[in-house]
């Protein structure tokens, strides 16, 4: 699903450029599961914005479900990241005037899918995050583990190949974290892809695969035994 | 792009945005209210400038003699020039090709009676083409005519608020009133759009005054229309010639600026127009002015909409919207909300405008008005360079890589 060549990045810092990432391979099969870990500035959000078309990699192959991302203009990178991406941010990102499910259901409306058929497949993710009861309810009516259920159910609302997510549960508590592993894993058992960022041990356990990346390179790359989040639940 | 799905998107985030929605709103529409309000006023500017000199005919010379103050040919300084009807008919003669019609006039006061009712108006003695040259308007009965003239008859033509003074609501065509002793039929009523002192006026035949007064046959002043086919310049040559006949014909020294008198009403009225349209180019100037600002004003606005808009527009664009969607959005509520308040703008301004009408008149402002034409085209042209200032920002915000603007808080 994901296959990633020799991925390089640096950062103008000024006059001085910062390494970021150093030759990344790695591959990741449809159905996976996956961990990003690595401490701060090890590289791992720069790896996700790449692999999600949010940045773009100075050299290095990527391809996505057969298809080489590169020399990507704007136009062609958005439709791209329409089909193939879903996002899961750790600051949510909900539009804030848009009800939860004029949230989700926004993807959709870069498909041109008509209107109604929108409101329903919204309706129908929402119901999935169990969130039915919220769907007119604006952003600042939710609680946080609320807001990233309605992140999450837009993530897959455009029924894209791979979800990224960039510290999901790093704006929640235990708890809620737990809640929102619980529903990621659910995702995963339906055949979904999925990358997580996440810094957290607990969390990264949660995965089925634990790539470790410090200053910039794999410094380990582990199959684990899942840990069930709905046992914390 | 103007799928009823992307206006839909729109109409949403312009309700969901009421605070931004009014302040473009709001700024488009005050720029166009000045815009249309001022340029009204100076159209309201020119309406009285028509109105105070577009009463009199504007093909017409006023002769008036003075009071010599040079000697001139034996004769003293310091004497008083008079007319006479001789000095007309020899107007009439020497100037025929020039002339379409003369008129002498003779002006008195004094009390005029009828029954209980008595007041003070001023009397002219005319001719019948002085109708013409004043462009009275008769609403009852006729005014005075040759064979009135011929006949030194004792007929009046009364002005509307004379008729209303003296007669109230009775009838006065063929009443007889007092003017200063003599009896006169009323044989007409007329009004006159140079105001309610025309309308205190009472013409009677020259002739019939010059009998009163002990038939003489001074006249003072001579009222002259020149034919309209001369122009400007031969209206500018007979004026020469016409007084360089007077002169020598009354013995005025041609150096003399006080033995006689011509007010040449087109002379002046071009003046006055030109003054007028100066006053106008000023208040145009003013209105472009509030347009531009307007214009900078809408553009600040749009600037800073975008800026808002940033991390909303990041968040679009991780979803897959595509740059030319992100500009479309941003520039179609811009035009939508212009066009809008804009227009309302426009319809306050012009309801303003006409609810004014003559309430203004004592700032010589008389029924502002705009062209429609000129307010649309100000109101299309603060929406093309509305949107030509969203556009910018909008291409910018398009372009910036959406994790840059996710990041911003």
């Amino acid at each position: 699903m994901i296959e990633i060549k020799d991925l390089h990045k640096s950062y103008k810092m000024g006059s001085n450029s910062l390494h970021v990432l150093k030759g990344i391979n790695f591959t990741a099969e449809s159905g996976e599961l996956v961990a990003i870990m690595g401490s701060s500035g090890s590289g791992k959000s720069t790896l996700l914005n790449i692999l999600g078309m949010l940045d773009e990699a100075d050299s290095g192959d990527y391809t996505l479900d057969g298809v080489p991302i590169k020399n990507l203009n704007e136009t062609k990178a958005a439709k791209y990241r329409n089909k193939f991406l879903g996002f899961i941010f750790q600051s949510f990102n909900l539009i804030n005037y848009k009800s939860a499910m004029e949230n989700v259901a926004l993807p959709l409306y870069y498909q041109k899918i008509p209107r109604k058929e929108r409101q329903e497949r919204a309706m129908k993710y929402l119901e999935q995050v169990g969130l039915k009861e919220w769907a007119h309810h604006l952003p600042s009516e939710l609680s946080g583990g609320q807001k990233q259920r309605v992140a999450i159910a837009r993530a897959m609302a455009a029924e894209p190949k791979v979800l990224l997510a960039d510290e999901p549960t790093g704006a929640l508590d235990s708890t809620t974290s737990y809640e929102v592993m619980d529903l990621i894993q659910k995702i995963n058992d339906e055949g979904n892809t999925i990358l997580v960022v996440t810094h957290e041990d607990d969390i990264a356990h949660m995965c089925k695969r634990i790539i470790h990346l410090k200053d910039g390179v794999i410094e380990k790359d582990e199959k684990v035994t899942q840990v069930r989040a709905s046992q914390y639940v | 792009m103007f799928s009823r799905d992307n206006w839909k998107e729109i109409f949403e985030t312009i309700q969901k945005n009421k605070l931004r929605t009014f302040l473009s709103g709001f700024t488009v529409a005050l720029g166009i209210l000045i815009f249309v309000v001022l340029f009204g006023f100076g159209n309201g500017l020119i309406n009285t400038f028509d109105e105070f000199f577009g009463d009199d005919a504007t093909n017409v010379f006023y002769v008036f003699p003075g009071r010599t103050s040079m000697p001139y040919k034996g004769y003293k300084s310091n004497r008083q020039i008079e007319f006479d009807n001789d000095d007309l008919a020899e107007i009439n003669k020497n100037f025929a090709p020039f002339l379409e019609y003369s008129t002498p006039r003779i002006f008195r006061s004094g009390l005029v009676k009828y029954k209980e009712e008595s007041n003070n108006y001023s009397t002219r003695g005319v001719g019948p083409a002085h109708q013409y040259a004043e462009k009275t308007i008769m609403m009852k009965g006729r005014y005075l005519n040759k064979e009135d003239i011929k006949n030194k008859t004792k007929y009046a033509v009364i002005g509307r608020l004379v008729e209303k003074d003296l007669f109230g609501a009775h009838k006065s065509i063929g009443e007889y009133i007092d003017i200063s002793g003599s009896a006169f039929k009323v044989i007409g009523v007329f009004q006159d759009d140079g105001g309610d002192n025309e309308e205190r006026n009472i013409y009677i035949p020259y002739t019939t005054r010059q009998l009163i007064e002990k038939n003489t046959d001074k006249i003072d002043q001579i009222v002259l229309a020149f034919k309209p086919e001369l122009g400007y310049a031969g209206a500018m040559a007979f004026e020469t010639s016409l007084n360089k006949f007077l002169r020598e014909k009354k013995y005025i020294n041609p150096k003399d600026r006080n033995g006689l008198f011509i007010r040449n009403v087109a002379d002046q009225l071009k003046q006055n127009q030109q003054f007028a349209r100066v006053l106008q180019l000023i208040v145009a100037f003013v209105a472009f002015g509030t347009i531009i600002a307007g214009i900078i004003g809408i553009s600040n606005i749009m600037v800073f909409v975008v800026k808002e808009r940033t991390k909303e527009l990041g968040i679009r664009k991780a979803l897959g919207a595509t740059p030319k969607s992100v500009i479309g959005t941003i520039l179609l509520e811009s035009i939508f909300i212009t066009t809008i308040s804009g227009f309302i703008g426009m319809m306050i301004g012009i309801g303003i405008l006409s609810s004014l009408g003559e309430k203004l008149k004592d700032f010589f402002i008389t029924n502002p008005n705009i062209n429609l034409g000129t307010a649309i085209f100000a109101t299309v042209i603060l929406i093309i360079f509305g949107a030509l200032a969203g556009y910018i920002p909008a291409r910018r915000a398009a372009r910036i890589k959406p994790i840059v603007a996710l990041r911003d808080e």
